[in-house]
């Protein structure tokens, strides 16, 4: 009789673990398993790098963990094993010092190579300086009379859980950041409160909002598109709601949207004069 | 004998609370150090449920953001300071005067004393949750600007931490009087079991950084309560500084959570494969140096905060340069389980699993070195898996290994294999479970600290979220595990295990209130 009430009830528990698994692929998530390869020619480089020490890992991982394996089945006192005694060679103990340094050296130097590449923000096409805030991200385009702010477009309702979730849940904006496809592309960033992070994975690099000091990075969108990230420091209860959404436009788009975006702007702050 | 008739009737243990108070006995100091880190563990496991159930899936169900960030720091703070060290410390009470045949800690009193500043100081730390405003939020490494925002909690944080480090500080200075002064005659320092060799390191190491963090908290105090600007650029401070200051002590802090785990390790190995360690003195190099590179990498937790190129390239070369003798290490522990005579009790499978997961952990830090990938890494669930695959399979394991491995000698009871090995397999796969799709979502794009997600991570947080109750359910096992071998079991021999090498095992078993009051002659 209980034996028949506990089988029911793990069926249920079953049936609900089945349900959730078969509710998963409404998301599709399953493959979000590695870094994006991203869009400029950094996040190429940085991805490859990754890729590279993952399979060297992989490899003395393989190494290694297959001759403890092989010891754990073979040496075992059950099948009758005997210990031998041997201990300290300092010859193994020079060739497992030097092989490894030498796997590191030869990370480190394409490593080195991606890193200046990344570190050299010179002959920028344009600049646009990111300062984030308690939590929100405002854009100003040096040299052009433009400059906004971008929220969270995601409705509360969603967050909530009284909507459904849309697909960008958390990642839509009010004002994406619009920068000229294949362009250099150079942001300051500086924060107003506390320290922030400006992330897009498919860019292939974050860095530190921090105030009172100006940071420097730089951006080349190989191609037209909308890019998503969000905020990587945590900065205090609204951390998890500043997202970031840059859209590569083509070099003529992007015109047109800047003189859209400059005339909007202007009649704006005519607006502004004439009721003050 | 017979002249110590006269005295040894205040030698037995006092009963009741007042022993526990009054105590200056190693054992007994030891004994409430272990079991303060496995209630402060239930306390830091209960938080990160928290945090595993709010993100079972995407969207706010069951607290608010703020209290979300709260949950963070506060695991954090409580199982680095309350559970891993105290926990260590535990065992180097119970096991450093044993392993060098020494009577007791070489200052008991104040064995004491550092004990009894943790209650207070946790209580403190923990009460801040009910403070005006809540508990700090800003994650446990407590940034500033961010961490000035705190309410109320933040004199009270500030203290706490203080406590802690005194009580670190003090323990340390005992570890290091008792192995350099008290070692029996014979006991040459490279003669001494790995695990008083790595914890006379560690505790260099936690005398060299705590009064860094005391340092660096002193200043948020000022900052906030008394006008300084160390840390504030609008009065010609630096935020950035901050983290250097906190990170030099917070990288060998690392290390002061691994190396004993490292000591405990080198012991089991070598007992459940009856043979002796493979390379004695180059792990006690290894450590050495790993102790002193600790010291010179602080800077690759925050290569995004803008650095000159020259301190990146040097903090990337320093940081692999880390991976030589933590490479050491793990093949020695291999080479000793090769040709051995292997069996597979509790605390071997622990140990096991350690040098497995633990050397996962070090390949997801190998791949954090590398400056320009850790630009995409940094900050995000992937550093989450790694620290937590060093800290929880590494450091949490082996003291759970050392507990298991020891427990008979304590006790004079052998513990329930069977449980045991239910233990050992439900920790291991669940630990799995738990934190590899954490190194999934992280690489994809998921930040560290934040309460809700976009879509596409929902699958592998589930799947995370499982493992952690499966992970909290299975370490209560272990304190029942435990308790039942304190009321009874098997009797353990003296030597309790086959090939157990060293002076503890010549003791009997339950270790008398006071050993080696005659010093051992060791040869």
């Amino acid at each position: 009789m209980s034996t028949l009430r506990l089988k029911s009830r793990l069926r249920a528990l079953l049936t609900g673990a089945v349900a959730l698994v078969a509710a998963g692929p409404a998301y599709a998530g399953w493959d979000a398993l590695n870094m994006p390869k991203g869009v400029t020619p950094i996040s190429k480089e940085v991805f490859d790098l990754h890729m590279l020490i993952l399979w060297i890992c992989v490899i003395i991982g393989v190494v290694v963990f297959g001759a403890m394996i092989y010891s754990i089945i073979r040496f075992r006192k059950s099948k009758g094993a005997e210990a031998s005694q041997f201990h300290e060679s300092t010859t193994v103990e020079i060739i497992w010092t030097i092989i490894p340094f030498l796997i590191l050296v030869g990370m480190a130097i394409p490593a080195t190579g991606t890193l200046i590449t990344m570190e050299d923000t010179a002959q920028a096409d344009m600049t646009v300086k990111v300062t984030g805030y308690q939590w929100k991200w405002h854009y100003q385009y040096m040299d052009e009379d433009v400059d906004f702010y971008s929220n969270l477009a995601t409705p509360t309702d969603q967050i909530q859980d009284r909507q459904e979730k849309d697909s960008d849940y958390l990642r839509e904006v009010d004002n994406r950041l619009v920068v000229p496809a294949d362009s250099k592309v150079r942001l300051l960033l500086t924060s107003g409160d506390v320290i922030h992070a400006w992330w897009v994975p498919d860019l292939g690099m974050k860095k530190d909002a921090i105030p009172g000091f100006v940071n420097e990075m730089w951006v080349k969108i190989e191609e037209p598109g909308v890019y998503r990230g969000q905020c990587a420091e945590l900065c205090g209860r609204g951390h998890g709601f500043m997202p970031i959404v840059v859209e590569a436009k083509s070099p003529e788009a992007y015109q047109q949207w800047l003189q859209q975006r400059k005339t909007a702007q202007a009649e704006t702050s005519s607006q502004v004069a004439k009721a003050e | 004998m017979s002249e110590a008739v006269g005295h040894d009737t205040h030698h037995g243990p006092p009963s009741g609370i007042l022993r526990w108070v009054f105590t200056t006995n190693h054992k007994d100091i030891g004994t409430l150090y272990l079991v303060t880190a496995f209630i402060m563990l239930m306390i830091g496991g209960l938080m990160a449920l928290v945090i595993r159930t709010e993100l079972f899936q995407p969207g706010l169900q069951v607290v608010d953001p703020q209290f979300f960030n709260q949950m963070t720091t506060m695991h954090g703070l409580i199982m680095i300071f309350g559970a891993i060290m105290p926990a260590f410390v535990g065992l180097a009470n119970w096991q450093v005067p044993m392993m060098v045949g020494a009577p007791d800690m070489a200052l008991p009193r104040m064995n004491n004393l550092s004990f009894w500043i943790l209650p207070f100081a946790f209580v403190m730390l923990v009460g801040t949750l009910f403070m005006p405003g809540g508990a700090p939020a800003s994650g446990w490494t407590i940034y500033p600007p961010l961490v000035l925002q705190t309410g109320a909690a933040l004199p009270f944080l500030i203290f706490a931490i203080h406590l802690m480090g005194l009580s670190s500080i003090m323990g340390a200075i005992n570890i290091i009087a008792t192995i350099l002064n008290l070692r029996a005659p014979g006991m040459t320092l490279m003669k001494m079991p790995l695990f008083v060799w790595t914890w006379l390191i560690t505790a260099f190491l936690l005398i060299a950084v705590m009064p860094v963090l005391a340092g660096a908290v002193t200043m948020l105090l000022t900052d906030k309560f008394f006008g300084t600007s160390f840390f504030n650029a609008g009065g010609g401070g630096d935020p950035v500084m901050y983290q250097h200051i906190f990170w030099f002590f917070g990288h060998p802090e690392v290390y002061i959570m691994i190396l004993p785990a490292f000591g405990i390790i080198s012991q089991i190995l070598p007992t459940f494969s009856r043979k002796p360690l493979f390379g004695y003195t180059s792990m006690v190099y290894a450590t050495a140096s790993i102790a002193f590179l600790s010291f010179i990498v602080w800077a690759h937790h925050m290569f995004t905060v803008g650095m000159p190129l020259a301190g990146e390239l040097f903090f990337m070369y320093a940081t692999l340069l880390i991976a030589v003798p933590t490479g050491v290490k793990v093949f020695n522990w291999v080479a000793t389980m090769y040709r051995g005579s292997m069996t597979f009790e509790t605390p071997m499978l622990f140990a096991i699993a350690f040098v497995i997961l633990f050397t996962i952990g070090g390949f997801s830090g190998l791949m954090l070195a590398i400056t320009p990938a850790d630009f995409q890494y940094h900050d995000t669930y992937f550093v989450v898996a790694h620290f937590h695959y060093v800290l929880v399979p590494g450091a949490l394991f082996s003291i759970i290994a050392g507990v298991y491995y020891w427990l008979p000698k304590w006790t004079g009871h052998m513990y329930d294999e069977t449980l045991g090995k239910w233990h050992f397999w439900l920790s291991a796969i669940f630990v799995n479970v738990l934190f590899f799709p954490q190194h999934f979502v992280g690489l994809a794009g998921m930040p560290r600290r934040i309460p809700d997600y976009a879509l596409q991570f929902t699958q592998w947080n589930q799947i995370s979220t499982v493992g952690a109750f499966g992970f909290g359910i299975a370490q209560v096992l272990f304190g029942y595990i435990v308790w039942k071998a304190v009321r009874g079991g098997a009797k353990a021999t003296d030597e309790v295990w086959e090939g157990a090498k060293g002076l503890e095992w010549q003791v009997p078993s339950p270790a008398p209130y006071h050993t080696f009051e005659e010093a051992p002659e060791v040869k």
